[in-house]
C-alpha cells in the first residue's frame, strides 16, 4: 500500500498466519488458504458442472468438458499415448495454476504462485517425476542422453556438462518464469494503484491526471488475463515435453 | 512475446521505488520464514489431495459422461445407418416389383392382342370358308337351273313351233309335221 510517499510494492507478498494462534503453531498462511480455496473451486467446477451428466450440456457442463478436453487433448497430443497415465496430473497442475494465477487478480485475494518457494516446489515435483518416469522407461539408458548421439567422443568433457547444466536448469527456469511473470504483474498493479493514489492528493489537476494510472491498471488486468494463462498453459506444456522425453526413446 | 517489456518495466519499477522498501526485501526470498517453508508443505499436501480427487473421482466422471456420449451418438449413427440400409433395400424391392409387374402387364397385354388377332382370323376364315361353300353350292344350283333348262328346250320349242304352225295352218299339226319341226329344232340347236 501507499504508505506516506513511498510505495510498497512487495508488501502485498508478505504472509501472515490465519486462523490466530493455531494458523500460526500449524505455519498456516493465507497462501495454502487460497491454494484450498482454489483447488475448491476447481473441484466444485468439475463436480457442479458434471452433474446433470447430460448427454447434451448446458453451458457449466460444456465448460467444464472443454477444460478436461483442453488439457487432454494437450496431455496426449504431446506425450503420446501413454499421456493419458499422466492426465490427471497435468490437469491438477494446469488448474492450480491457472486458479491460482486468477485469484491473484482479484482485491484482497493472495496469489501463491507469486511466490518462489510454491513455484519451485511445483517444478521440483515435475522434474523429480520426469526422472523417475524416465530412469523406469528406459532405466540406464536415460544416462546416454547427456552424450548426444554422434557427438564425437573429443567433445564429451564439453557437452556433458553442458547437458547436465541445462537438464538441471529446467525447474529453475520453469520455476522463475511462473513466479516472474506474477510478481512483475502484481508489483505494476500496485505500482500505478499507488501513483493514483498519490495524484489524488495533489489538487484537482492531479486528480484528473489520477485517470491515466486507473486506464493503465484496466488495460493491465486485460494483460495479466492473458499472462495468467499463458504461464499455466506454459507450465503444463513443458511438464508434457520433458514426460515425453521421459517416455519416448 | 512480452517478456522483455515486461522484464524491463519491472526492473525499472524496482528501480523507482524507493531504497526502503527495496532493503526490505522480497518476502518470498526469506526462507527462514516458517510461514514460507510451510505453505511449500501445506502446498504439497493441498496439491496431493487435490490430485488424488481428481484422478480417482472428478475426472473418471467427466470421462464417463463423455464416453456415453461418444456411445450413444455412435449407437443412433449406426440404428440411422441400418434404417437406411433397410430403406433402401425396401425401396429397392419395391423399384423391382413395380419392373415385374410392367413387364408381365405387357406380356398379358401382347398376349391378348395375339390372342384376340388369332381368333379374329380364325372367324375370318371360317366365314370365308363358309361363304366359299355357299357360292359353290348356288353356283351348283345354277348349273342345275340352267341343265334342266337347256334339257326341256327343244320340248318347249317344238311345243311352240307347233302352237305356232297349229296357229298358223289353223289346224293341229299332223305327226308328220310334228316330227319335220322337231327335226327342224333339233337342227337349229345345233
Amino acid at each position: 500500500m501507499a504508505a506516506g510517499s513511498t510505495i510498497d510494492a512487495l508488501g502485498q507478498f508478505e504472509l501472515t498466519p490465519v486462523l490466530g494462534t493455531l494458523g500460526e503453531s500449524l505455519h498456516f498462511s493465507q497462501s495454502p488458504l487460497f491454494m484450498l480455496i482454489a483447488v475448491v473451486l476447481v473441484l466444485s467446477f468439475l463436480y457442479i458442472g458434471m452433474r446433470p451428466a447430460a448427454v447434451v450440456p448446458g453451458r457449466l457442463q460444456a465448460a467444464a468438458e472443454l477444460g478436461y478436453d483442453f488439457v487432454h487433448d494437450l496431455a496426449v497430443s504431446t506425450i503420446g499415448e501413454k499421456g493419458t497415465a499422466f492426465f490427471p496430473f497435468i490437469f491438477a497442475l494446469f488448474f492450480f495454476i491457472l486458479t491460482g494465477n486468477y485469484l491473484g487478480l482479484i482485491p484482497f485475494c493472495f496469489t501463491y504462485t507469486s511466490h518462489i518457494a510454491v513455484t519451485l516446489a511445483l517444478a521440483v515435483g515435475v522434474f523429480l517425476l520426469s526422472i523417475v518416469v524416465a530412469l523406469r522407461h528406459q532405466g540406464i539408458g536415460f544416462f546416454k542422453h547427456f552424450l548426444p548421439a554422434g557427438v564425437p567422443i573429443g567433445l564429451a568433457p564439453l557437452i556433458v556438462p553442458i547437458e547436465i547444466i541445462s537438464f538441471l536448469s529446467r525447474p529453475i527456469s520453469l520455476s522463475i518464469r511462473l513466479f516472474a511473470n506474477m510478481v512483475a504483474g502484481h508489483v505494476l498493479f500496485e505500482v500505478f494503484a499507488s501513483f493514483t493514489i498519490m495524484l489524488a492528493g495533489l489538487g484537482v489537476v492531479g486528480q484528473v491526471i489520477a485517470i491515466a494510472p486507473i486506464v493503465f491498471n484496466i488495460a493491465l488486468m486485460a494483460l495479466e488475463l492473458l499472462v495468467g494463462l499463458l504461464q499455466a498453459y506454459v507450465f503444463a506444456i513443458l511438464t508434457c515435453i520433458y514426460l515425453r522425453e521421459a517416455v519416448e526413446h | 512475446m512480452n517478456r522483455m517489456p515486461r522484464l524491463f518495466l519491472f526492473v525499472a519499477t524496482l528501480a523507482a521505488v524507493p531504497g526502503q522498501a527495496v532493503a526490505a526485501g522480497m518476502p518470498q526470498l526469506r526462507f527462514n520464514d516458517h510461514l514460507v517453508i510451510g505453505q511449500v508443505v501445506w502446498g504439497a499436501a493441498i496439491f496431493i489431495g487435490f490430485y488424488l480427487v481428481l484422478s480417482r473421482s472428478a475426472l473418471p466422471k467427466v470421462e464417463r459422461v463423455l464416453t456415453n456420449r461418444r456411445n450413444r451418438i455412435q449407437n443412433d449413427l449406426d440404428v440411422a445407418r441400418r434404417a437406411k440400409a433397410e430403406a433402401d433395400a425396401a425401396s429397392a424391392e419395391l423399384q423391382k416389383a413395380r419392373h415385374d409387374a410392367a413387364a408381365q402387364a405387357r406380356a398379358n397385354v401382347e398376349r391378348i392382342q395375339n390372342e384376340a388377332r388369332a381368333t379374329a382370323e380364325a372367324h375370318a376364315q371360317a366365314a370365308a370358308k363358309r361363304l366359299e361353300a355357299e357360292i359353290a353350292q348356288a353356283e351348283e344350283r345354277i348349273a342345275q337351273s340352267r341343265n334342266t333348262a337347256l334339257a326341256s328346250l327343244p320340248d318347249i320349242a317344238t311345243q311352240t313351233a307347233q302352237t305356232v304352225v297349229g296357229r298358223l295352218l289353223g289346224t293341229d299339226a299332223s305327226t308328220a309335221q310334228g316330227t319335220a319341226i322337231s327335226d327342224a329344232v333339233a337342227r337349229a340347236q345345233a
